[in-house]
């Protein structure tokens, strides 16, 4: 029976932070009594991952997104619940563990700053213990995906921020870890870099069957790379599910953009976001949608009609201001 | 969905032979990158020598001003110690205490946890690598103070093999005590007046300032009980002399003792410190 690549029960992390109030009087008093107040980071989430499965994990700064992948990876110990990765207890940090996943922070660096990637790769394949030909295949074929032919024979201090976000990513995938856990990509790359980093990651899953976790602001990276997405806000999830159910369940209205044969005046059919001539922008009521189409297809000569959800940002943004959490 | 596959580890060696392979690894990445900085290396090093040609030129003048010696140190011998100085002092550079700080602030510390490695053995390897260039950097350098300074040195074969391992065994030594300092950030960021506390007894009691048999015989009493002259003082004098083969022996023990202690205390205040680390910070 096929088991979850990650499972994840009733996680929680609270932290406790020193709090003082202002002045010099609390400062003095700080000295003989510190005060600290808990901070729920993560609020016992739980979830599962399948093996082969992208998962996009959203939320706004301080949701508990990166607090969650340091759990999973072992760089955090739970305060409440349970985590399995490929049946291993991360906080145990165990090496056969470690040997199989990866977590790659955006702002984070592995290579060496002074030498070509080329030598970091052989410290990772002596950290790891590969064998040298698979190491080389994997190394080649890395080298391919990311098209780093021309990059990783230059000191790493010499590349482009995106030509070093491809090599760390390359560096930490020589191992082929069975789960990567991908905290922030693409960040501070330019849009071209990350569309050739979406391809690859695309790509690898493809080809490897790794288990993907990835958290990202760029909407584009989620509608690229994953079916199914966990929104969190304040430690709690929101969202559990396909993307496109996101939108059905946050966005109460539509879009719906109509071309005329002639100018007319649409509003009584919905609110009018746009008009330039013969061409409509209106947002709609969810639930009104399919009865105001046809009425607007038997009232008006339509040229052109298309019916979409709003974009997955205000999507997003919409989930999170309903701050309801649903699975 | 696939099945969750059974992992095997694609092991080609055993255990030893894989931390053989590592710390060669290690040793052969540092050593290109100090070929990155070859003169800010060597600019460095000349910097550094700065330190023992003040104290030699101090003591040779007293020396002198007493007859020819002091405790038995004429300036010949005190040239030979200071110079064989300028090497142990290179050996002794290791990971700084300072540096945790940095490790933990700036997350190099987490991005090392996820790798399947005690990260103390990328410190020794790295810095052992940095090792050997010192090593070729530093003989023009001790070949010129020769010039200038006369050092009288005539070690016997088994000093210069103790020695050999000494300066080794004093990196080491010096290593994991800087480790277990610096680990001290794990519980408190503001660590440095410690830091200093321990280099201040460092420079007193490791025969750095200067010889540790020029001291008071209280000193050199307590100095016995203490590491820091297993990382300076005793390579030195295993070189310099005058040392017996008793004393030799003694002292490499003296040393294998220490890294014992240090290793046992690395590894109790690893698996704490990061208890606590993995609590709070991640």
């Amino acid at each position: 029976m096929p088991s979850p690549a990650i499972t994840v029960e009733g996680l929680g992390k609270v932290f406790e932070v020193p709090v003082r109030d202002p002045g010099l009087a609390a400062a003095m008093k700080s000295l003989v009594k510190r005060r600290r107040r808990e901070v729920t980071a993560v609020d016992r989430v739980s979830f599962g991952i399948e093996a082969g499965e992208v998962v996009g994990f959203l939320g706004p700064n301080g949701a508990g997104k990166t607090t969650t992948l340091k759990m999973l990876s072992g760089l955090l110990h739970p305060s409440h619940g349970t985590c399995k990765v490929l049946g291993f207890e991360p906080s145990r940090r165990e090496r056969d563990y470690l040997r199989q996943i990866t977590l790659v922070m955006g702002n984070r660096n592995q290579l060496q700053w002074d030498l070509p990637a080329l030598d970091s790769f052989q410290l990772t394949r002596a950290i790891y213990r590969l064998p040298e030909r698979s190491f080389l295949e994997q190394r080649d074929e890395l080298i391919e995906l990311l098209d780093l032919g021309s990059v990783v024979d230059k000191p790493v201090r010499n590349l482009s921020l995106g030509e070093r976000m491809k090599a760390e990513i390359a560096n930490s995938l020589l191992h082929r870890p069975q789960v990567l856990f991908l905290d922030e990509p693409t960040l501070g790359l330019d849009v071209t870099m990350q569309r050739r980093i979406r391809a690859f990651l695309a790509d690898y899953n493809q080809r490897h069957g790794a288990s993907v976790m990835l958290t990202t602001h760029y909407m584009a990276d989620v509608e690229a790379l994953c079916e199914r997405v966990i929104v969190i806000h304040h430690g709690a999830i929101l969202f559990d599910g396909p993307l496109r159910e996101l939108a059905q369940r946050f966005a109460s209205h539509k879009t719906l953009v109509v071309t005329l044969a002639e100018p007319a005046d649409l509003s009584e059919f919905g609110q009018v976001m746009e008009q330039t001539g013969t061409r409509t922008t209106l947002r709609i009521e969810r639930i009104h949608t399919a009865a105001v189409t046809a009425r607007l297809l038997s009232t008006h000569d339509v040229r052109d009609l298309t019916v979409e959800d709003p974009p997955i940002d205000d999507v997003i943004e919409l989930a999170f201001a309903s701050g309801v959490p649903t699975t | 969905m696939s099945e969750v596959a059974t992992w095997t580890p694609e092991r080609q060696d055993g255990a030893v032979r894989s931390m053989v392979r590592l710390y060669a690894t290690l040793a052969r990445v540092s050593i290109m990158q100090q070929f990155q900085y070859r003169a800010a290396n060597y600019f460095y090093m000349i910097g550094m020598v700065t330190e023992p040609v003040i104290y030699l030129v101090v003591w040779s003048t007293i020396a002198r001003e007493q007859g020819g010696s002091v405790g038995g140190y004429t300036p010949g011998s005190f040239a030979a110690y200071y110079i064989v100085w300028t090497l142990v002092r290179n050996m002794n550079i290791v990971f700084t205490p300072f540096g945790w700080e940095e490790r933990i602030r700036e997350g190099q510390l987490s991005a090392q946890l996820v790798r399947p490695i005690h990260p103390i053995h990328y410190d020794l390897g790295m810095f052992a690598g940095w090792k050997v260039v010192v090593i070729v950097l530093w003989l023009p350098i001790a070949g010129v103070l020769t010039l200038v300074f006369r050092p009288e040195l005539s070690p016997s074969w088994q000093q210069v093999a103790v020695f050999a391992v000494a300066i080794w065994g004093a990196y080491l030594i010096r290593s994991l005590l800087l480790w277990m300092l610096g680990m001290i950030t794990f519980w408190t960021t503001r660590v440095t007046a410690i830091f200093e506390l321990y280099f201040a007894l460092e420079l007193l009691l490791s025969g750095r300032l200067l010889p540790v048999g020029l001291m008071p015989s209280w000193v050199r009493h307590v100095a016995r009980f203490l590491p820091f002259e297993s990382t300076f003082g005793f390579p030195i004098t295993a070189l310099v002399g005058p040392i017996s083969g008793t004393a030799l022996v003694v002292g490499l023990a003296r040393q294998l003792l220490w890294i014992a202690i240090g290793a046992a205390g690395v590894n109790v205040m690893w698996r704490r410190g990061l208890r606590t680390y993995t609590a709070v910070n991640g």
